[in-house]
């Protein structure tokens, strides 16, 4: 009897769990009924109408659209980098154990680890005072800092599952390293790295605080989102621009969810 | 010429001396066993071999050559892992033929060869298969076929069948000693199953805290054990004090007493005798096992089925063969 | 079968000739210290010395000061910038990113645990992974985004406002506001408004660390409890919530920290007086202090060093 009370949710625990669900998303299913609203001056709601205008309008802006541009590419080579540094790490701290292993960990977590715009004016001052200019390269090695982490994450969690004697299994066999590394390592720890990369990409894609220490005049997606919030300019195309954002995230959230989900987890808390 | 040679061999982690100058050669052909409890070093022992641990010190040879500083992918001895290790990612056929393929073996070939291995251990068919959808005996056998495909020199063997039930583990273990027959192959096999050892091996080294204690024949190391670990660890053999020993009119310090050399009754000729107190009896299906208090050591019996069972707290005498009782060189 | 010819063998047998690639994995193999150099050097040169290099040399700068008439640092030692730091204003602003770190770490709690533990003990099959990526996709959701939503929210014509006034309560909402302190014009720029964002965006921070402590408490504990006599409210109390205790200082030490950092929100939602990553923001932009700005970034790091020891302490990491 007692067991099956235990078994069964107790009906307010069920409810504020739900609730708390729907606190988590209610307000950005708002942004999908926004960015049809007819109203351009304030955010009032109920919205007056509905319409599609908006959509054409933002299509056409090229302001959104280099921003976009700006935004994924940073994010492409921001998270080819952090796959190889990650991967680097992850290989490293999960071989035998070696003085200062807990030092490199700590070393990824780091630029995650401590407020975004610590990590912003540090390299900023160090950017400034090596005379290198703010370009798209700098943004990019900012955002690279703080992706190790996710791709780490991903990749220590699978080297642990990796039992350590398929290695020497194929080592045994005649593998050298290379081989072992190409034929037994890579197949088994792909699904892991692809899953890091992807929430690397979503991470990089969205970040703002340390971009705008290292940006110069270019504006990633978030920039732009960003002044739109402090100096609203055209809250319509505002909205259709949050809307497709949250659409563009949810994919690779997606994605690397069902990569990794037999057995390691997407480690979200390293965000 | 010997197949593995260990000369003076130790691996120290630490502190912790795993293996601690152990002295053995395995001649070519032979099927030996390396016998212990956990952490006797017998695995390491084993993995000296197969090059996934460097010695801290000693030489080791492999058919007459240093083994010392060479990769396990250079050695001409494969393993089979104790979880089998098969590539959770490739086919079984893909496994199978793994070493021939990083050996630079042709596809058609290497898949031959496979299919054939494979064939081998019972298992044709089998390679679309991924190793997820195959029992542990199944796996054992790919695991088996895996290596032997390879035609190692040497074939090491990590608790092979550890993971097996009881009945599978004796067919695999009247297959598996067939197999080297057949094959000529070196086998070396790592058990904590003194059963296991002595049912297969040729010759079997006992292990312990990182010193081989005994090597010899099953026989031998069963009937005549050198120290009390071998004789406790190999079957639950009788161990007799220096004054029990002194009792019997034999002056050493420790002697050996299998449980199913005693009977019930007074000594022959050529038999010794000894009187104890039965306390605690047990049915073992065709034998009795009978615990007797003799002068405050405890001896156990093993009475065949038919011969009658001493009634509990009344002194019964004992007899042996004298050749039965066997001296050890010491008690530790 | 497997029987091989003699000279099959033999040849199968014969060592490979050396290959460059294969010497060069004998050589790694040989020295693992060379190879485990090799594996950390790249993130090593980036992590461990551009990055730790940056950020020492601009927490070095807290020990300089500004030259009051040049407006350029000058480079001597002082602590004439931590005395600055330490001004009724400037502590004023310490003193208020850290109350609110701590109200957003306690709502984050009380919100989390219902969910966490929903999640963790009674959510099977679908309804796990419902869980599992109901907390995933607003973790992941642009953070801009969900300010933005906030706005949306807030602001005095929009959906909030809409709501009370459908349900007669505008009078309760005008009454908060007229609090002093946590009340304002409108909710957008109150900090009523600021901790409800900050709440909102860093909970999912909340959620995943306490669901991975309680998930790793087996159901046997909880059954052993009730076989021993406990009612669920004893077993929650004696048993669940000490073994989710870890998480939970996992989960505040995101929390705090982030709050403590943060500098878009209470720019975006809140009244006009500065946070911590306001106030260093201002200092090394427009007013051109780094040094002190250094001091203010060295406030939450501080706060946040004490914090971790404690909670490492208390075995909080292993439930990272």
């Amino acid at each position: 009897m007692r067991s099956d009370r235990l078994d069964r949710a107790p009906l307010p625990l069920k409810i504020s769990a739900c609730l708390g669900l729907l606190f988590l998303h209610l307000p950005i299913l708002l942004i999908f009924l926004y960015a049809f609203t007819t109203e351009e001056k304030s955010y009032r709601f109920p919205p007056p109408g509905l319409t599609l205008e908006w959509f054409a309008v933002t299509w056409n802006r090229p302001d959104v659209w280099a921003a976009l541009t700006l935004s994924v590419k940073v994010a492409s080579l921001a998270t080819a980098i952090a796959l190889v540094l990650g991967t680097l790490c992850a290989a490293a701290v999960s071989r035998a154990a070696f003085f200062g292993r807990e030092a490199v960990s700590l070393l990824v977590i780091l630029p995650i680890a401590l407020p975004g715009i610590i990590t912003g004016i540090a390299l900023r001052s160090a950017f400034s005072m090596a005379d290198i200019p703010f370009s798209f390269f700098t943004i990019v090695l900012g955002h690279a800092t703080f992706c190790i982490v996710v791709v780490y994450n991903n990749a220590v969690a699978r080297f642990r599952r990796l039992s350590g004697s398929l290695v020497e299994a194929s080592m045994d066999l005649g593998a050298d390293g290379f081989q072992t590394f190409r034929y037994v390592v890579l197949p088994n720890i792909a699904t892991a790295l692809l899953a890091g990369g992807m929430l690397a990409f979503a991470l990089s894609f969205d970040e703002v605080i340390v971009t705008t220490f290292t940006a110069g005049q270019q504006s990633t997606l978030p920039i732009w989102m960003l002044e739109e919030l402090i100096r609203p300019r055209q809250r319509p195309v505002t909205n259709v621009v949050a809307m497709v954002v949250v659409l563009v995230t949810l994919l690779p959230i997606l994605a690397a969810y069902f990569l990794t989900r037999d057995g390691d987890q997407i480690a979200g808390a390293g965000k | 010429m010997n197949a593995i040679l260990f000369e003076n061999v130790s691996r120290h982690f630490g502190n912790v001396r795993a293996v601690d100058g152990v002295d053995l050669a395995v001649a070519e052909g032979e099927f030996f066993a390396m016998l212990g409890p956990s952490g006797s070093g017998k695995t390491t022992c084993l993995r000296l071999v197969a090059g996934f641990e460097q010695p801290t010190a000693g030489h080791i040879e492999i058919f007459g050559e240093t083994a010392e500083g060479l990769p396990p992918y250079r050695r001409n001895v494969n393993t089979v892992f104790q979880d089998y290790a098969l590539f959770p990612h490739l086919s079984i056929l893909d496994n199978v033929a793994y070493g021939l393929m990083v050996k630079g073996v042709g596809r058609i070939e290497r898949r031959r060869a496979a299919e054939e291995a494979l064939a081998m251990v019972a298992l044709p068919g089998y390679g679309a298969r991924k190793p997820g959808q195959l029992s542990g005996g199944q796996r054992q056998r790919v695991a088996l076929a895996r290596a032997l495909v390879n035609r190692p020199r040497v074939l090491l063997l990590d608790e092979p069948l550890g993971a097996l039930d009881l009945k599978l583990r004796e067919q695999m273990q009247e297959e598996l000693k067939s197999l080297q027959k057949a094959l000529g192959l070196t086998f070396i096999f790592v058990t904590h199953d003194q059963g296991e050892a002595l049912a297969m091996a040729d010759r079997v080294a006992v292990f312990h805290e990182g010193k081989v204690r005994q090597v010899g024949t099953p026989e031998d190391i069963y009937r005549r054990p050198k120290t009390r670990f071998v004789a406790d660890f190999v079957g639950s053999s009788n161990v007799l004090s220096r004054v029990q020993c002194q009792r019997l009119g034999v002056d050493a310090p420790a002697a050996s007493l299998r449980p199913e050399s005693i009977v019930i009754g007074r000594p022959t000729d050529g038999q010794l005798g000894l009187t104890g107190i039965p306390i605690a009896t047990s049915f073992l299906g065709p034998v009795n096992r009978v615990t007797l208090d003799c002068g405050g050591e405890r001896i156990v019996a093993l009475l065949a089925g038919g011969a009658p069972i001493p009634a509990m707290g009344e002194s019964v005498t004992l007899a042996f063969g004298r050749h039965d009782l066997h001296v050890m060189e010491d008690a530790g | 079968m497997i029987m091989a010819s003699e000279g099959q063998r033999t040849r199968l047998m014969a060592t490979p000739g050396p290959r460059d690639r294969g010497s060069l994995s004998d050589m790694l193999w040989r020295n693992p210290k060379l190879f485990l150099a090799l594996l950390l050097c790249l993130p090593l040169l980036w992590l461990g010395v551009v990055y730790l290099g940056s950020l020492a040399v601009f927490l070095a700068q807290s020990f300089f000061a500004i030259d009051d008439f040049s407006g350029l640092v000058t480079y001597e030692p002082t602590l004439a910038t931590y005395r600055q730091l330490f001004s009724d204003a400037n502590f004023d602003i310490i003193l208020r990113t850290v109350t609110m770190a701590a109200s957003v770490t306690v709502a984050s709690i009380v919100i989390a645990f219902p969910v966490a533990f929903y999640a963790a003990r009674y959510a099977k099959g679908v309804w796990k992974a419902v869980f599992y990526l109901g907390v995933m996709l607003p973790l992941w959701s642009s953070y801009l985004v969900k300010i933005y939503a906030w706005k949306l929210i807030l602001a005095k014509e929009g959906i909030l406002t809409w709501l009370f006034a459908k349900l007669h309560l505008l009078w309760l909402l005008e009454a908060w506001l007229s609090i002093p302190i946590i009340g304002g014009n409108s909710l957008s720029v109150s900090y009523t408004g600021t901790f409800l964002v900050f709440v909102y965006v860093w909970l999912p921070f909340m959620i995943l660390p306490i669901q991975a402590s309680l998930e790793r408490v087996s159901g046997s504990l909880v059954e052993a409890s009730a076989d021993l006599g406990a009612r669920p409210g004893q077993t929650f109390r004696h048993v669940l919530l000490p073994l989710a205790l870890p998480g939970i200082v996992a989960g505040s030490i995101f929390t705090f920290s982030l709050t403590l950092g943060d500098y878009i929100i209470p720019q975006i939602i809140g009244s006009s007086r500065l946070f911590i990553g306001q106030a260093v923001y201002a200092q090394q932009g427009t007013a051109g202090n780094l040094p002190l700005a250094a001091a203010f970034t060295v406030v939450p790091i501080v706060i946040m060093g004490v914090y971790l020891w404690a909670a490492r302490r208390m075995g909080a990491f292993d439930a990272l």
